[in-house]
């Protein structure tokens, strides 16, 4: 039995033995449901958002609020899972997912997806303040209905919109300790927004063929290698000045300058090399995309340290 | 439905099934006891808060 059969035959099955092949799930099946990789990043600029707001906030409740960013993402990546079962099957990169490799029921992701999704808001809201729990809510219901359920399978800017969705765990760190929203956490979110497209378009440009089966209509797969390419280098060039923004306002001193300037500079360096990359006519890569791979690889360095040097400067300041 | 009559998934012995139930009945618990004291701290911190 294939995979995708295996995940078609839970689509069919009755209740009671979808519920049965869900028993027989490992723990590491329903970890996986949250996308740990991408909570790392989540966990990190919620963090961030956290560090450098202004005033104090109970390690404990700081804790909960870390938690409960962490525990709404991973909700998402459920929610996610779950809609996304009949592409993640056709991709090479997610068909061992739980879901498409029938190990656990769809609706039975979904349970757990919405219950985490609710419960994180509401602890947020009970433990926190109301502004963090209204941020985080927006945040999911922006990735699971606009990113999910709407843009992914209909535009090519799909990931352009979805690193909003992205880019909120900032804002819900600064809204926990401050109670508001103000320039400084849209500044962050910014950065993040712009800092998406280069990142997910390098990866997409060499998981192209995943997309195209899956009929997911990345820049790639719709508009070709080199369009993403140039797209690639106007986001990044757009990227770059906008980690400034803190310094010039006066929010952050030169420890973060000079990070944003050095890591902006080598950012800029693997986007040249991604668009100067030896490619044949239709602009496939004649590499390997072997520079996208690499930009991939360095845009994830590039954003740990440059709001990693962000806390630092201020926390020394 | 009883959960001993329900279907066996495919390739799995009943010890295996049972193994599997076990680790996730033991994080059950860990998560439940892990927000318990979670719970107890956010209150100790509210009450000194507003004490």
């Amino acid at each position: 039995m294939t995979l995708s059969d295996n995940s078609q035959a839970l689509e069919q099955t009755s209740m009671p033995a979808a519920a049965a092949l869900t028993d027989a799930a490992e723990l590491a099946d329903w970890f996986a449901l949250l996308k740990p990789r991408v909570l790392t990043l989540v966990v990190f600029t919620g963090l961030i958002g956290l560090l450098v707001a202004p005033g104090h906030l109970n390690p404990v409740i700081a804790f909960t609020a870390v938690l409960c960013i962490t525990v709404g993402a991973g909700a998402c990546g459920a929610i996610n899972m779950w809609y996304d079962r009949d592409i993640d099957a056709l991709m090479r990169r997610t068909r061992k997912r739980p879901i498409p490799a029938g190990r656990i029921a769809p609706g039975e992701a979904l349970g757990f997806g919405v219950t985490l999704a609710v419960a994180s808001v509401i602890m947020m809201g009970l433990t926190v303040n109301v502004a963090a729990a209204s941020v985080l809510a927006l945040s999911i219901g922006f990735y699971v209905f606009v990113y999910t359920m709407w843009l992914k399978r209909r535009t090519p800017q799909n990931i352009v919109i979805g690193g909003a969705a992205g880019a909120f765990p900032a804002v819900v760190g600064w809204a926990a300790v401050t109670g508001s929203v103000d320039v400084v956490p849209l500044i962050l979110f910014a950065i993040v927004f712009f800092w998406t497209p280069p990142h997910f378009w390098s990866l997409a440009l060499w998981a192209n063929d995943d997309y195209r089966r899956a009929n997911v209509p990345m820049l790639p797969v719709v508009a070709g290698a080199k369009e993403t390419r140039r797209q690639i280098v106007l986001y990044s060039l757009l990227l770059v000045p906008l980690s400034l923004v803190p310094w010039a306002i006066g929010f952050s001193g030169i420890i973060y300058a000079l990070a944003a300037a050095i890591l902006g500079a080598g950012f800029l360096g693997c986007v040249w090399r991604v668009a100067r990359d030896q490619q044949d006519a239709s602009g496939v890569s004649l590499t390997n995309d072997a520079p996208a791979r690499a930009a991939f690889r360095y845009s994830i360095i590039y954003l740990f340290v440059l709001f990693a040097a962000l806390a630092v400067d201020r926390l020394a300041g | 439905m009883d959960p001993d009559k329900a279907p066996m998934p495919p390739g799995l012995d009943r010890k295996d099934l049972d193994r599997r139930r076990r680790a996730r009945n033991w994080a059950l618990l860990a998560v439940l006891l892990s927000l318990a004291a979670l719970f107890y701290a956010i209150t100790l911190v509210k009450l000194t808060k507003s004490g």
